[in-house]
Order: structure tokens, then C-alpha cells, then sequence
């Protein structure tokens, strides 16, 4: 599928050659004929004509300038002038000809021709799962790093050079291939691995809607299995994508507000959900309460206002919406300011010093940290949410000290990483919906716990014989084992290692926080958090058969034939 | 009309005329086939070799192919020339002279072939 590259650069070679070529053949055919005809004379001063062999042998090593001197005999000085013409137009003639190649060498076209086969090369050796992102922007840049991090291979085409240039300066775990190139077009998603059997899913989150539609629909009618998610940020273009089977959605706009109605409703269940799809390496989060004691000041009314609006209206909760230009994005049903909502004008019409919340979600980072300011000397008692829109404003978003901040950014590449890397987060996650608050407020601060002060960490695990040999194997022969063993530190197996299993996985059947004494099976699929250090003694027992030996019955059999060899004759003698 | 397309259909022409004067006559006869019409017809074919690279038409490659061809008829024919004439010092014996001339009779098929898938590009492009 990629030999149309290598074709495109030989032709490229051949034709541009064409030129130089044809100057050299015309300059040796002239030089060569001008020299058999010229006539010299030998040693005996006989009229002598020199054959067209040694004429090409002479115009051979002339062109090249080596110059082995008068062969056979000493020219005549018609020879001499002859030689000295030819002499020049052939090195003209060489000159042009690798100028010609050093000019195409530094070509555009060429460079990308090369650069775009060494990435198919590249990818097509792929032999583990990737994940190809289309769209390296603030988001990309985002979900690439925190998927790396989590040792996952991916694959990036952006159309914009500099920032397919920038991925390999930055520091990330992984070498991430990267092309320059539209990722609309059909033969950019082929070279990227869109056909190719590791590739495990898409992820489309150019800036441009029609974009992320085109590698959705390129992506289901190429690859039908493969997983795609798509970046969405208008309702007709969300509808669209889902009309044709695009497996996930992210709107950012709705997933804060998803959250927000979480927060609402389940306290405990917003906190530890903000700590199971945190960044590792972050602090935990602390709980926020949104409150219910009065009405709420929404400050900009467009697709992010009016996603929060609805949530607040499912909560019975009175809104104030403050918007500048109602004309573009529509008059709210509730009670409308006119106005910007950074003067304190505009905020005493919306009652400020009665409000419990106060969202700043306009489009613009200065104006929503004006809102924000200014509402707090009215009413410093206020539940501030804000939206972040640049990257670069993450020092002033977080020192103004807002209870909740909303990054659009951020918000897909979190969901995004989660959905590739962890999915049964969310299957736990609409589950956990059922239980009442308290289920999950006994389980986040076992959650705590279990981590001092940083976001635990999170993976599933599928009972096979990739990811877990000597499990698999034991349960394969028929053997037992509980999640309590699986949690038992492989150094001392009366400990508990910090984990907790969130959710076993049987033949389709979830069993949310499985006690100790649950059996796993082959084919079972786990989800755990925890502590770093209890992720690797974890994997020492899935994947060692004498470490789960040991963890299982607490004998620590000999491994070696010599050992086993003593123990059998101890054995033998205490009989 | 395209200079470039006279230019190309000149230089197949010709190497098809050339290559033909020097093929007829008394094969084993060396007076009958002079060297530097050889000189002429190699050089000439070569100039044609490269006017048809880098054209990606299915005609084009069968061009360049019948030219490649040529070429290594006509080489074959000047590495058996210079060989007699230069490493053995044999001269051009009928022997040899024969062998030089059925090379360039090879050549000349190919040749001949170029003409052909010529003129029916030519008629394919006037319909």
C-alpha cells in the first residue's frame, strides 16, 4: 500500500535527471567524435587517427579530471585545443548533473516524499497495540503524553509541521511517530496504520468539526472493528458521528456538565471519581459541595453556559444568566442580565449578594478572571466554577483558587485516555451511580488510604496468557484463586497490599467490590487501584509460578533441580 | 504542436534510420557497415533512453523498455567490436563483423518496435 512513496521518488529522480543527462551524453558524443577525428601523429611522426575505444577512454578519465596525461602518443596541438574545449564543457556538464542531484536531495517535495515513507516504513514494523491520534493541538499534546506515560504506543499526523516537528523534542517515554499531513485525506490514515492489524483505535481531534467527521466515517468504512473517538464540539456534528457507529463522543461541554450533575447529587462519588481518572503523579483533589442554598450567576451563554443552565434546571436551582451578545447565542427561558458580568453593575442586576454559585464560563481566560474577581469583593462567600480556555493560563486560573475548573482541553484528553487505556472505569463508574452516596464516601477514604497524598494508580487486568501467564495457567489446570490472594504481598503473604479490586468482569456479569473470598477464572477481566509499589508485586505473582505458589500456600518450594534434589532426600529421611 | 513531442519523435526516428543504414549490406563484409554510423546509432539511442524516462503512461514504460533494449543490443555489439579490435587484435574478420551486425539487427527490431508504439500513440491521440 506504501509503494506508490518509493515510485513517487524514483520518478521524481528520473525526471528531474532527464535534463543533466542528456548535456552529458551530447558533451561525451562531441568530445568523443572530435578526438577520432582529429588526426595526431605516433612516435615515427605517422599520421595517426585515435580509434573511438581510446577516444572514450580518454574522454572518460578527461571528464572526471583525473587525467592519466597523453595516451598513447603526444597530441598534436589540434588535439590539445580539441581536449582543452572538451575538457570544460564536460565538467560544465558534470557540474550541472550533481547540482541538479544535491538540489533535489535538499527538495520539499522530495524531503516529505522520503520522511512520508520512513513513517509508513515505521509503522507497518509495529507489532504491539497503538493508538493513532489525529490532531497534535493542546489536546493531543495532552492525552499523547498522559498515554505515553502509561507505556502505551501511539501514532500522531497533524497538519501543521512545526507541531509534528516539536513531538520529538519533547520528553516523552515513548518514540511517538509523527507525519505532517492532512488527516482528512484517506492515503494519511492508511500510511498511519489505519489498516493495520495492531492498530486499537482512533482518535480524531482536529479543530476543524468536518475533519474529525471525515476520519470518523474513513476510519468505520476502512477498519469496522476499530474503536473511534471523536472530538465534537456542535450538537448536528455529534449526531452525525453517532448516526454511523462512532464508538465514543466527547463533548467537552456536556462532560463538565455531566460532572457538575455528579458533584450535585453524589459528593463522594464526583471525589473519587476525580481521583481514579486523575494524572498520576497529581495530589488528591479535595471534595467539593456544591451548594443548593440560593440561585446561581451563569456569566456567558453559549455552548458551554447552556450545558451548565440544564444541569442547574434538573436541580430545581434558580439561574441569573448574564450574556453580552444574546443576539448570536440565543435568549436563555431564565433570568437574563445584559451585560458583560465583569463590571459590578451587571452582577448586582443578577443579585449578587444573594447567589450561592457563580459560573464564569465565557470564552475569554482575562474576562472570566475579572468575573470571578469582582463577584468575590460582593459576595466573598461565593461557589466559583471557571473555564480555562488557554493552556498557557493555568498559573492565574489556579492562583484566583476557583472551587471547580473547567478545561475544555483537559476535560477530552482525560475521558479519551480513559476510555483507551482503562474502560471499565466507566462501566464502575455507572454503577457506582446505583449505590448511595455513603457506599461511596466509605470507599473513597479507603481509597485514601490505600495512597498517601497522590492519585492512585489504575489498571485492568484480563486473566490470559499474555498478561498473566502463571495465572492463567494455574486457573487453566484447574486450580484456585481468590481475590484475596491476588492481593497478598508476594514478600510476606500475611500482608495486605495496598489495592482494592473495583470491579471483576465474568462473561459479561460486573461484580462491583468483589470480596476476598470471590474466585477468579480464566477470562476474567479486573480493574484495580492502587499504590505503584503494589502494582509490581501484583505482577510478580500473575506472572511467576513459584511467586503464586508461594502466595497461594505460603510454601516456598526449591526451584532449582539440585535443590529440589536435596529436599526430596530430606523429606525422604524425616519418613 | 509540442516542441518536446518533436524533439522525442525526431531522436526514436532517428535512431531507427541509423541503426538501419548500418545494419544493411553484406553481413560479414566490413566495408559494408561503417564504424561511426555504430558511433552515431549508439549515441543517438542513448539521447532517445533518456527522453523517455520518467514518463509513468503504460505506453511510456513499453517505450522505455524497447529502448533499454536497444541499448544493450548496441553495447553488446561496440564491447564485441572494441574486443576485436583493441584486447585481441583480430581486426574485424567476418567472423566478427557478422556477430556486430546481427547485434545491431537486434537493436533495430527493438527499434522498429519504438516507431510502432509511436505512431499508434499518435493515432490513439488524434481519435
Amino acid at each position: 500500500m506504501n509503494r506508490s512513496g518509493l515510485e513517487n521518488i524514483a520518478f521524481l529522480i528520473v525526471r528531474r535527471m532527464r535534463q543533466p543527462l542528456l548535456t552529458l551524453i551530447a558533451v561525451y558524443a562531441v568530445s568523443i567524435l572530435g578526438l577520432s577525428l582529429i588526426p595526431g601523429r605516433d612516435a615515427d611522426g605517422n599520421v595517426w587517427h585515435m580509434s573511438l575505444f581510446h577516444a572514450f577512454y580518454f574522454v572518460s578519465y578527461m571528464a572526471t579530471t583525473i587525467g592519466f596525461g597523453e595516451i598513447p602518443y603526444a597530441f598534436s596541438d589540434a588535439q590539445r585545443m580539441w581536449v582543452s574545449l572538451s575538457l570544460y564543457a564536460s565538467v560544465i556538464a558534470w557540474i550541472y548533473a550533481f547540482g541538479t542531484i544535491l538540489a533535489l536531495v535538499q527538495d520539499r517535495t522530495f524531503q516529505d516524499a522520503l520522511a512520508e515513507n520512513r513513517f509508513a516504513r515505521r509503522i507497518r514494523k509495529m507489532r504491539e497495540p497503538f493508538h493513532l491520534i489525529c490532531g497534535y493541538g493542546e489536546t493531543g499534546t495532552a492525552l499523547v503524553k498522559s498515554l505515553t506515560d502509561r507505556g502505551q504506543h501511539v501514532v500522531v499526523i497533524d497538519i501543521d509541521e512545526e507541531r509534528t516537528n516539536v513531538i520529538q523534542l519533547q520528553d516523552l517515554r515513548d518514540f511517538v511517530p509523527a507525519l505532517n499531513g492532512d488527516a482528512g485525506v484517506t492515503q494519511h490514515l492508511r500510511e498511519a496504520g489505519l489498516q493495520h492489524r495492531s492498530c486499537a483505535g482512533i482518535v480524531a481531534l482536529t479543530n476543524d468539526n468536518e475533519a474529525n467527521l471525515k476520519i470518523a466515517i474513513t476510519s468505520k468504512l476502512l477498519n469496522p472493528g476499530l474503536k473511534v473517538i471523536c472530538r465534537a464540539d456542535s450538537q448536528d456534528v455529534e449526531e452525525n458521528m453517532a448516526s454511523f457507529g462512532t464508538d465514543h463522543i466527547v463533548d467537552p461541554f456536556e462532560t463538565f456538565g455531566n460532572h457538575l450533575a455528579v458533584a450535585f447529587q453524589a459528593p463522594c462519588l464526583y471525589l473519587l471519581q476525580s481521583w481514579l481518572t486523575g494524572v498520576i503523579g497529581s495530589a488528591l483533589s479535595e471534595p467539593v459541595y456544591p451548594p443548593r442554598d440560593g440561585h446561581w450567576i451563569v456569566c456567558g451563554y453559549g455552548r458551554f453556559g447552556k450545558a451548565v443552565c440544564r444541569r442547574l434546571a434538573a436541580e430545581k436551582i434558580r439561574v441569573y444568566v448574564i450574556e453580552a451578545h444574546p443576539e448570536q447565542t440565543g435568549q436563555p427561558e431564565s433570568d437574563f442580565v445584559h451585560g458583560r458580568g465583569t463590571e459590578a453593575v451587571t452582577l448586582q442586576e443578577a443579585a449578587i449578594e444573594g447567589a450561592a454559585g457563580l459560573v464564569a464560563g465565557t470564552d475569554n481566560d482575562a474576562n472570566n478572571l475579572s468575573i470571578v474577581m469582582t463577584a468575590r469583593e460582593l459576595n466573598p462567600d461565593l461557589f466559583v466554577v471557571i473555564r480555562q480556555n488557554e493552556h498557557d493560563n493555568e498559573d492565574i486560573i489556579t492562583a484566583v483558587g476557583a472551587d471547580m475548573i473547567m478545561h475544555p482541553s483537559a476535560i477530552i484528553a482525560n475521558k479519551i485516555r480513559v476510555l483507551l487505556a482503562t474502560p471499565m472505569l466507566y462501566e464502575f463508574a455507572s454503577l457506582a451511580l446505583y449505590e448511595a452516596d455513603s457506599w461511596s464516601c466509605e470507599l473513597a477514604s479507603r481509597v485514601s488510604g490505600l495512597v498517601r497524598d497522590q492519585v492512585p494508580h489504575i489498571r485492568e487486568w484480563t486473566i490470559d496468557a499474555q498478561q498473566t501467564p502463571a495465572l492463567h495457567a494455574h486457573c487453566s489446570a484447574g486450580g484456585e484463586f481468590s481475590v484475596g490472594d491476588l492481593l497478598r504481598d508476594p514478600w510476606q503473604r500475611y500482608e495486605r497490599l495496598p489495592a482494592i479490586v473495583l470491579l471483576v468482569r465474568r462473561d459479561g456479569d460486573p461484580v462491583l467490590l468483589p470480596d476476598l473470598e470471590t474466585e477468579l477464572g480464566v477470562g476474567d477481566r479486573l480493574l484495580i487501584c492502587g499504590s505503584g509499589v503494589a502494582f509490581t508485586r501484583i505482577t510478580w505473582t500473575v506472572s511467576h509460578a513459584h511467586t503464586l505458589e508461594y502466595v497461594r500456600t505460603g510454601v516456598d518450594r526449591p526451584q532449582a533441580w539440585f535443590w529440589r534434589y536435596l529436599k526430596g532426600r530430606q523429606e525422604d529421611q524425616k519418613k | 504542436m509540442n516542441p518536446e513531442k518533436v524533439v522525442f519523435g525526431f531522436f526514436i526516428v532517428l535512431a531507427l534510420t541509423l541503426n538501419f543504414g548500418f545494419f544493411v549490406g553484406d553481413i560479414e563484409n566490413p566495408d559494408h557497415h561503417h564504424l561511426y554510423e555504430l558511433y552515431a546509432v549508439v549515441v543517438v539511442n542513448l539521447i532517445a533512453t533518456v527522453l523517455k524516462f520518467g514518463d509513468r503512461s503504460q505506453m511510456g514504460a513499453l517505450l522505455l523498455a524497447t529502448s533499454l533494449v536497444a541499448m544493450l543490443q548496441l553495447l553488446a555489439a561496440a564491447i564485441v567490436w572494441a574486443l576485436a579490435e583493441h584486447v585481441y587484435g583480430a581486426g574485424l574478420t567476418p567472423v566478427v563483423t557478422a556477430s556486430i551486425v546481427s547485434l545491431s539487427g537486434g537493436a533495430m527490431l527493438a527499434n522498429v518496435i519504438s516507431v510502432i508504439l509511436l505512431i499508434i500513440e499518435t493515432v490513439m491521440l488524434r481519435r
